[in-house]
Formats: C-alpha cells, sequence, structure tokens
C-alpha cells in the first residue's frame, strides 16, 4: 500500500541574525506497509516521527525540504496527488483532543471530515451515527463540545473523525500518550480491527511495549533512520533482534532488565560512519569508515556491519 | 541588494521594509528641519500656481510653498501622534499589569474602564477632553493619549495573566523567586514584543486623530501649519479649483500613517516566536 | 516526613469532590509508587503536595511545619512535559541558574553535556530538557521529589537510564520520592516499599499496600 524510499526531511531555519543553517532530521528512511498490516514505528520522542506523518500528509511547514520516493498503491505520491488523497484515502488520527475546533460540536466536526473524504451530503448524517456508534459513544456525545469529553472518549472521536470516511492508509500519531493501560488498550485495539478489515495502519510512538500488543511488523527509528524493520514476534526475546541500538532498548524496558546498556543518541550526527559508533559495544574500524546500508536479514532489514 | 525583491527570504525582506519605513520617517523630520521654514515666505507674485516643476506641491493664496508647509506640517503631526501614542501605551503598560497581577478589585476597575472608554464615541471624548484642556498641542496629546489606552491594556493584561498560569511561573515561586524577580525575568520580556509591536501600532492612529482634531478646529491653533489646520484651510478653496491645498497635505498623513501601520506589522512578524525561525 | 492530612480537593464550589480525607505519608529514603485511572486525581494531589494549590480542606506538612509560601519549599514537582516546565526565551543555563548556581558533579552524574547549556529549549530534544528540570529541582534544599508521569514521554533507553540516576541520587541524599505512572513494571522496578492505587470515582481514602 504504501512504500517508502530513502526519505530525508532538511529543515532551514535562521541562527543569528540573517544566518540559515540547514538541519537534516531525517535521512534514509524506508519503510513499507502491506494492506491489512499494523506498522509501528518506535523511536524517541520528538522530532523524526512525528514529521513522518505530517511528510505523508504534505503538511510540513514551509522551511522544510523532502527528499526521496513515496509510493502510495503502486503509484508515486507528488504533491498534487497528495492534495486530492489526503482526507479522503490517507487519513490521520491526531495525537491530542487539541486538534479538534474548540467552539464546534464534535457531531459537526465528524460529518465534516466525513464530507471531505468524498461522502455525499444525504449520506453524512448516516455515516456519522455509524462512526459514533461503531466506538460505543451515545448518540448525545455528537452535540458535546470537545472539552466535555474525557480522555478516552476524546480518543474515540478523533479516531471516528479519520475512520469516518473510506481512508484505506490511517496514519495514528503518538495513539496512547498520556492514556492510562485500559483506555490505551482500547484505542490500540480500534487500530488493530482498522487493520483486519483490510486498511494499512501506520502507528507511531515512542512505546514499545504498547505497539507490539498489535503490531505485526515494527520499525525502529533512530539518529534520524530506520535501523531495523522486525516482525513483532521477533520482540519476544533478546535472541532474534539483530541491530545493537533494537536490542538495548529491549533491554532497557521495565518488564525486561531495564538497564541501558547504550547511550541514548539524541541527534544526528554528519560525520561518516555509523552513528552508533560512539556508544555500541561490539563496534571495530568498519563502523568508523562508511554508514551501513539496510540489508536485508531473514524476514526483516537491518542497518548495521555486523547483522 | 539589488536583486528582485519577491526572491528575497522572508526575513531579509522583513528588515528591508522596516528599513525603508525608518528612511521615510528620518527623511520626513530632516527635510523639514532643512527646508520647513521656507513655508512661511509669502510670496505674493507666486500665489495660487499648481504643481509644477520648481513648486512640487503648488503654493497657496499667500504665495507659500506647499510642499515645505507639508513637510513642516507632517513633522509637528508626527509628534504630537508620537507623544501622545508613547503616553497612551504607557498607561496601557501600567493598568494591563496592575490588572493581571494585583487581585481582582483592581482587575475588575480596570476592565470597566476600558469596556466605558471602548463603547464610548471616540471623537466626541476627544473633543471633549482636548476643549477641556485648552486645546493646543497640550490639549491634544492629553485627549489622544487619555483615549486609545484601552486596547492596548486587554492585549497586555490578557498575555501576562496566560502566563501567569504557566507551570514554568509557579515551579520559579516553588524555587524561591520573589514576585518582583519573576515580573522582571519572565513577565516583562515575554511582555515586551506584544508592547512594542502595540505601540507602534498606536501611532496611526494618534496621528490621524491629532490631525482630525485640529481639521475640527478642537487642537491646535491655526498659526501652526499642522496637516490638520492645512486640510481645514484647503476647503474653503477647493470650490475656486485649487485641488493641491487638500491633495497634498492629505496624501503625505496618508503616506506616513500607511507606512507606521507597515512598519508595525512587520516587527510583529519579526518577533513572532513562528515567523522567528523560518 | 512528608504529611498529608485529611486532605480534601475540588476545582469550585459547584463541582465535586476529587478526594476526600485523603492521608499519605512518605518517610525520607522512601519510594511510593502512585497509579489508577487517568483524571482522577493524582496530578493534582502532587499538585497539593508539591504547594502549587492549596487543599479546601486538611494539611500538608513537612517536618511537622506547613509548606512555606515563599522561599525555596522542600518538596519539587517534576512535569510529564518538561517544555511546558521552562521560559521558552531562555537559554538552559538561565532555567538551570534559577534554582541557584549549578552543582558540576551533579550535572555530570545526570549526563548533562556542557554543549547543551547554551541552547534553547526548543533545541533540546525531550530527555535533554528532563535532565535539566531534574538538575534544577535537585537543589541541597530538596528533600522530596515527586515525578508526575515524568518519563512517559521519553524512549526505554533515556528513561532507564534517567531512572538509574534518580535513585542513586535519591539514595545518597535520602530524598523521598513519590513515583506517579501507568507504567506497573516500571512501579515494580522502581518502588518497592508501598504503591497507592486511587478506586472508585471519588477517592475517599488510598489503601497503601506493602508489595
Amino acid at each position: 500500500m504504501l512504500a517508502i524510499q530513502n526519505l530525508s526531511i532538511r529543515f532551514t531555519h535562521y541562527t543569528f541574525g540573517l544566518k540559515k543553517k540547514e538541519v537534516c532530521v531525517v535521512r534514509g528512511l524506508d519503510l513499507s506497509i502491506a494492506p491489512g498490516q499494523v506498522m509501528a514505528v518506535i523511536g524517541q520522542s520528538g522530532a523524526g516521527k512525528s514529521l513522518l506523518a505530517h511528510a505523508l500528509l504534505g503538511i510540513l511547514p514551509r522551511n522544510a525540504r523532502i527528499e526521496g520516493k513515496v509510493s502510495f498503491k503502486g503509484q508515486r505520491l507528488t504533491p498534487e496527488r497528495l492534495a486530492t488523497l489526503r482526507g479522503s484515502q490517507i487519513a490521520l488520527i491526531p495525537q491530542s483532543v487539541t486538534s479538534l475546533n474548540p467552539l464546534l460540536r464534535v457531531g459537526v466536526q465528524v460529518a465534516r471530515a466525513a464530507r471531505l473524504s468524498g461522502i455525499s451530503q444525504k449520506d453524512v448524517p448516516t455515516t456519522v451515527h455509524r462512526a459514533f456508534a461503531r466506538y460505543l459513544l451515545q448518540k448525545e456525545v455528537e452535540t458535546w463540545f470537545p472539552f466535555q469529553l474525557s480522555g478516552g472518549m476524546a480518543r474515540r472521536v478523533l479516531t471516528a473523525t479519520a475512520t469516518v470516511g473510506m481512508a484505506d492508509l490511517i496514519l495514528a500519531d503518538e495513539p496512547t500518550s498520556g492514556l492510562d493501560p485500559i483506555t490505551a488498550g482500547e484505542a490500540l485495539g480500534h487500530l488493530r480491527e482498522l487493520a483486519n478489515t483490510g486498511k494499512a495502519v501506520l502507528l507511531i510512538t515512542h512505546d514499545i511495549e504498547t505497539a507490539l500488543q498489535v503490531a505485526d511488523m515494527v520499525t525502529v527509528f533512530c539518529a534520524g533512520t530506520t535501523v531495523e524493520v522486525a516482525r513483532a514476534e521477533d520482540f519476544k526475546g533478546l535472541g532474534h533482534l539483530r541491530h545493537p541500538y533494537t536490542r538495548a532498548l529491549w533491554a532497557a524496558l521495565p518488564t525486561n532488565s531495564f538497564i541501558g546498556t547504550m547511550k541514548p543518541i539524541e541527534r544526528t550526527s554528519d560525520t561518516g560512519g555509523c552513528p552508533f559508533r560512539l556508544c555500541c559495544n561490539d563496534q571495530d574500524a568498519v563502523c568508523g569508515q562508511s554508514a551501513p546500508e539496510l540489508k536485508r536479514t531473514g524476514e526483516g532489514w537491518v542497518r548495521c556491519h555486523h547483522a | 541588494m539589488m536583486t528582485n525583491f519577491l526572491v528575497l527570504d522572508r526575513r531579509t525582506r522583513t528588515m528591508m521594509v522596516i528599513l525603508g519605513c525608518l528612511v521615510l520617517f528620518s527623511g520626513i523630520f530632516l527635510g523639514a528641519w532643512l527646508y520647513g521654514e521656507q513655508g512661511q515666505v509669502t510670496n505674493l507674485p507666486l500665489r495660487k500656481l499648481p504643481p509644477g516643476w520648481d513648486r512640487p506641491f503648488g503654493t497657496d493664496w499667500l504665495g507659500r510653498d506647499m510642499f515645505a508647509r507639508t513637510l513642516k506640517g507632517l513633522r509637528i503631526s508626527l509628534e504630537i501622534g508620537l507623544a501622545a501614542a508613547t503616553c497612551s501605551a504607557g498607561i496601557a503598560l501600567a493598568f494591563g499589569l496592575a490588572a493581571a497581577t494585583m487581585g481582582r478589585i483592581v482587575d475588575v476597575v480596570v476592565t470597566w474602564l476600558c469596556d466605558v472608554g471602548m463603547a464610548t464615541p471616540h471623537l466626541v471624548l476627544l473633543i471633549l477632553i482636548s476643549f477641556a484642556c485648552g486645546g493646543g498641542a497640550k490639549g491634544v496629546i492629553i485627549a489622544v493619549a487619555a483615549s486609545h489606552w484601552p486596547a492596548l491594556t486587554r492585549v497586555i493584561r490578557a498575555e501576562v495573566m496566560q502566563l501567569r498560569t504557566s507551570d514554568y511561573i509557579k515551579l520559579s515561586r516553588r524555587l524561591g523567586r520573589s514576585s518582583t524577580w519573576i515580573a522582571r525575568h519572565h513577565l516583562l520580556p515575554h511582555v515586551a514584543p506584544q508592547f512594542l509591536v502595540g505601540l507602534l501600532l498606536l501611532f496611526p492612529h494618534a496621528i490621524l486623530h491629532a490631525a482630525g482634531l485640529t481639521f475640527l478646529g478642537f487642537g491646535m491653533s491655526p498659526h501652526t501649519p499642522e496637516i490638520g489646520t492645512l486640510l481645514a484651510e484647503s476647503m474653503r478653496h477647493l470650490s475656486t479649483g485649487m485641488w493641491w491645498l487638500a491633495l497634498a497635505p492629505g496624501l503625505a498623513l496618508i503616506i506616513s500613517v500607511m507606512a507606521f501601520d507597515v512598519l508595525g506589522n512587520n516587527v510583529r512578524a519579526l518577533l513572532d516566536p513562528k515567523t522567528l525561525r523560518e | 516526613m512528608l504529611e498529608a492530612t485529611s486532605l480534601a480537593y475540588r476545582y469550585g464550589k459547584q463541582r465535586s469532590w476529587l478526594f476526600n480525607d485523603l492521608n499519605l505519608r512518605i518517610t525520607p529514603g522512601e519510594i511510593v509508587g502512585m497509579s489508577g485511572p487517568s483524571g482522577r486525581g493524582k496530578s493534582t494531589l502532587a499538585k497539593l503536595l508539591a504547594g502549587y494549590l492549596t487543599p479546601s480542606r486538611g494539611s500538608v506538612m513537612v517536618d511537622g511545619r506547613p509548606l512555606p509560601g515563599s522561599g525555596h519549599c522542600p518538596v519539587q514537582l517534576l512535569f510529564q512535559h518538561p517544555e511546558l516546565a521552562v521560559n521558552p526565551r531562555w537559554k538552559a543555563r538561565d532555567i538551570l541558574a534559577e534554582a541557584g548556581p549549578p552543582d558540576a558533579a551533579l550535572l555530570r552524574d545526570l549526563g548533562i553535556e556542557p554543549a547543551w547549556l547554551a541552547r534553547y529549549p526548543h533545541e533540546l530534544s525531550g530527555g535533554e530538557l528532563q535532565r535539566i528540570c531534574l538538575a534544577r529541582a535537585l537543589t541541597s534544599r530538596t528533600r522530596y521529589l515527586l515525578c508526575d508521569e515524568m518519563t512517559s514521554m521519553l524512549d526505554p533507553l533515556t528513561q532507564a537510564s534517567i531512572w538509574r540516576t534518580v535513585l542513586d541520587i535519591s539514595r545518597s541524599r535520602e530524598l523521598g520520592l513519590v513515583v506517579i505512572s501507568h507504567d506497573q513494571a516500571l512501579l515494580g522496578k522502581l518502588c518497592h516499599r508501598s504503591v497507592c492505587y486511587f478506586q472508585n470515582d471519588h477517592l475517599s481514602s488510598a489503601c497503601l499496600l506493602a508489595t
């Protein structure tokens, strides 16, 4: 459904006075999602991952530059094609309830989302009722304003805005942040249900454990690039994980040993060679010479000289 | 510098526009200082002449050069407007800070005063105050200063109130910092850009109202060639076909007022954190 | 000892009580965990304990004295979103200096690099900012630290690293720690003393279970 090759996102911003500096936030991102699959993108909280969602929708700020190849349903995704698909075939589940207009009732906003995704005017009311019922929201919730919604309800309304249409690719940006385990599980259940109906779901989060509950494949994203792509089953123990960063991430979870064996990489380094060589325990001469390419190993992909 | 203006990036464009406006204002003040006194010289053989090569704005019924008179008038108008706007902004800052920080009663009183100020017809209030203060430059400045502060007060009050609920302000308190320290190091730097922009955007209002008051006869005395005076005098002569007597001062006033507006908006664009980093 | 007695709070006279008659006691060196459904009042309780809000009823005492109205409070609170807890126009070194002259050994223990100090908050990542907030909160006068979902927005590596350091520091300084989190596994690893659960819609009493 979606195939991304070598995506990079650069920002230019002012340093002082009139001087400008270019910062490369994402470099060499590779990703592909098939229909019916939930692909989780895991990485540090901050710039890179949310930018991916914005880049896929074409809503990056003006000072951003994108390079790389993105294909949707087999065809190149140009800005013009994106403008027609946005909202109708590619939908975003926003992160927080502040994405909703605080002055409009939520029913009206979901109806507008339905209208924008191409549903005809006369079908909109029934579609909206159906969307609300699907997420177990009472009829009167349609007349509420966003500030009246509790955390869990807000999450369900946001999901409804994205799924009320007939979008085939759903982007979920941090769907479980700030939620307690029960509500988070519910939100993830909705995503799994969407995937089971044949849609492709891109789940962007920093929380590995919640992602693993519903994901089929996991892309580990660090230092601005794809580090490993693995199946969710590979995360059962350290054995099947290939990249040192992924193994360190897994070991650092509280359910596992809760020890950080690797220093967290805070930002991309522009020097040659692998960005992890300063904190990796298995590094040697070849790691300092060239940045590794993404290689296929078994069911997944790894970017490491030694995998 | 000579490259296509639109090709330059946003921040450079903004700064060039700001520079342009500042050059315009300095030009007005400099021109008035160098050439303004020519406007007092009467030259009866050359009276009632339309604009020509050596008389860019023509001459009036006494033969006085309109260009010089306009320059001097513009300078006086700008001075009065700037003085009044600065006073007004100062009042707005004091009231806004007081309303946001000194408790509920002060807040209620200031808000009520703002509402009264905004509800009263502007021109009527101006005429009343100017008349009560005896007219002249003093009357105009007091009148304009006393009637333009409500809008900026509201902005400052809202900004400071919102700031005070921020987590980091409360945390600053818990770290042991006093109210004065917080006001000086946290609140004031945040409010300063808004205040500056508000001040710049007050100038057009103040200048126009000062000119308007003088036009109606409640401001400066007719002896000073303020723009309002020039416009008032030109009214009598319009029917005899001396269109340049009104057009020149009017156009000059509008252009300088718009320049302030453009300056204010560009400074705001420069200081806005969202566009600051683009 | 940080002690909350008969604490009750609601947001306004027309609203319902968030909790009523709550008692809590934290001794120095103790690590207490708090979990429960969202929106039930955990963050509000943390703000009451740190002095950001005044209780509608009851009192909060530190070592027998009420929380100071001015001056450095011995109970410091760390927020879930560090970018909201700092002045966005200040550089990192000014943020640190707000609590007093920074301790070089503490900065080193927390892994704060000197290069970060000249940056603005929007140029620092979540993990870096949270470490700076920690350094600011861990002054010599702080005796109790309340961590309100401090690491829930951070990735596992940063989370593990930060908690290791916080545990070491609190052990060496005998600080009382309250950890608020949804992550049961995290609470299990950190708090081996007592855990409070918020039950019922309107909490009437907190149960202290020793695990």
